[in-house]
């Protein structure tokens, strides 16, 4: 389980992180904590892999260009091909799905020319159709995810 | 944006160091000044390029083990209306409107929903079919069965 600052961590600053030359200092002062606390608690929440980082989360197709593959694999194919897909470093996210599209990737590249290379030659070396879907529109605000972690009363402080 | 924001983004990819002074590292490693480096990402903020920035938790360690790609059908007049609502839902992490891909694939509005097992998953979708109501002519909730590559942005050099 949690402590109550990593649920802190974990759920309320997932946006807001302060752009001040010690950020960690501000939350700290926040939190009712030190700074060095506020480091070690993210330093062991990386290491649990309950994050996946600090940081900045930019919108997508603002770089580059990117879009949202799916093929069709054969079941008995399908080890090989996403093997091979997901060493294009142009792919970034590749996951199996339950459905008969079973593998589903998004590809980013520096520019459409390129990102068109990666399909034609994932679609030509597996001589299977790619279907690409790229963004028309984003709707959601992304102001972080609610882990909904059971309400408590702030933690005494040992 | 320009090269040197690209630069900033591309730098700090991987996660702001975790050390007392994030933004001096990240400055010392580009070459610029650490207020540089702020006063580029608070505009970066503000134009939207950058979304937020903060902790990004890890869903499925967190044991939200249950990811659904939820797609749907919504004739094209009324997506434009119903998708910012379907955005607005608290447990809609990603929603966006796609392309068709006829005949094989008619679903234009995509909305990824998480929970702790597939139950709440469905009951997560069944909120978004009522809120479409006549609009949804058709859904799928598509599991991932298995991650086989996550990893941040990766620009090229």
């Amino acid at each position: 389980m949690f402590t109550r600052t990593e649920q802190h961590l974990l759920n309320d600053w997932q946006r807001d992180f302060p752009l001040d030359p010690r950020p960690y200092a501000r939350m700290a002062e926040q939190l009712g904590i030190s700074e060095a606390e506020v480091i070690d608690a993210l330093e062991t929440l990386k290491k649990q892999r309950a994050i996946s980082r600090v940081g900045a989360v930019v919108k997508p197709g603002t770089i580059g260009a990117s879009t949202l593959a799916a093929m069709a694999v054969p079941g008995e194919r399908l080890e090989d091909v996403a093997e091979w897909v997901s060493a294009y470093d142009e792919v970034n996210h590749n996951y199996e799905r339950d459905h008969r599209f079973n593998l589903w990737f998004v590809i980013t590249a520096s520019d459409a020319d390129a990102l068109n290379n990666v399909l034609a030659v994932i679609g030509d070396e597996s001589g299977l159709p790619v279907m690409s879907l790229p963004l028309v529109e984003a709707y959601h605000i992304d102001l972080g995810f609610d882990l909904n972690f059971p309400h408590q009363e702030p933690e005494a402080q040992p | 944006m320009d090269s040197t924001d690209r630069k900033i983004i591309q730098a700090t990819q991987a996660g702001l160091p975790l050390v007392s002074q994030p933004y001096h590292q990240v400055a010392e490693q580009l070459g610029l000044q650490p207020e540089d480096v702020i006063v580029r990402m608070q505009r970066m903020l503000d134009s939207g390029i950058i979304r937020r920035i903060g902790v990004v938790p890890n869903h499925y360690a967190l044991g939200y083990r249950a990811n659904g790609m939820s797609v749907w059908d919504v004739p094209d007049h009324d997506v434009l209306r119903l998708g910012p609502l379907v955005g607005q839902l608290p447990f809609v992490s990603h929603c966006y409107r796609r392309p068709r891909h006829l005949p094989e694939w008619h679903y234009n509005l995509f909305a990824m929903v998480h929970g702790r097992s597939r139950e709440d998953v469905e009951s997560q979708v069944s909120q978004i079919a009522d809120l479409l109501g006549e609009a949804n002519l058709g859904h799928e909730i598509l599991y991932s069965t298995r991650i086989l590559k996550k990893t941040g942005l990766r620009l090229a050099a």
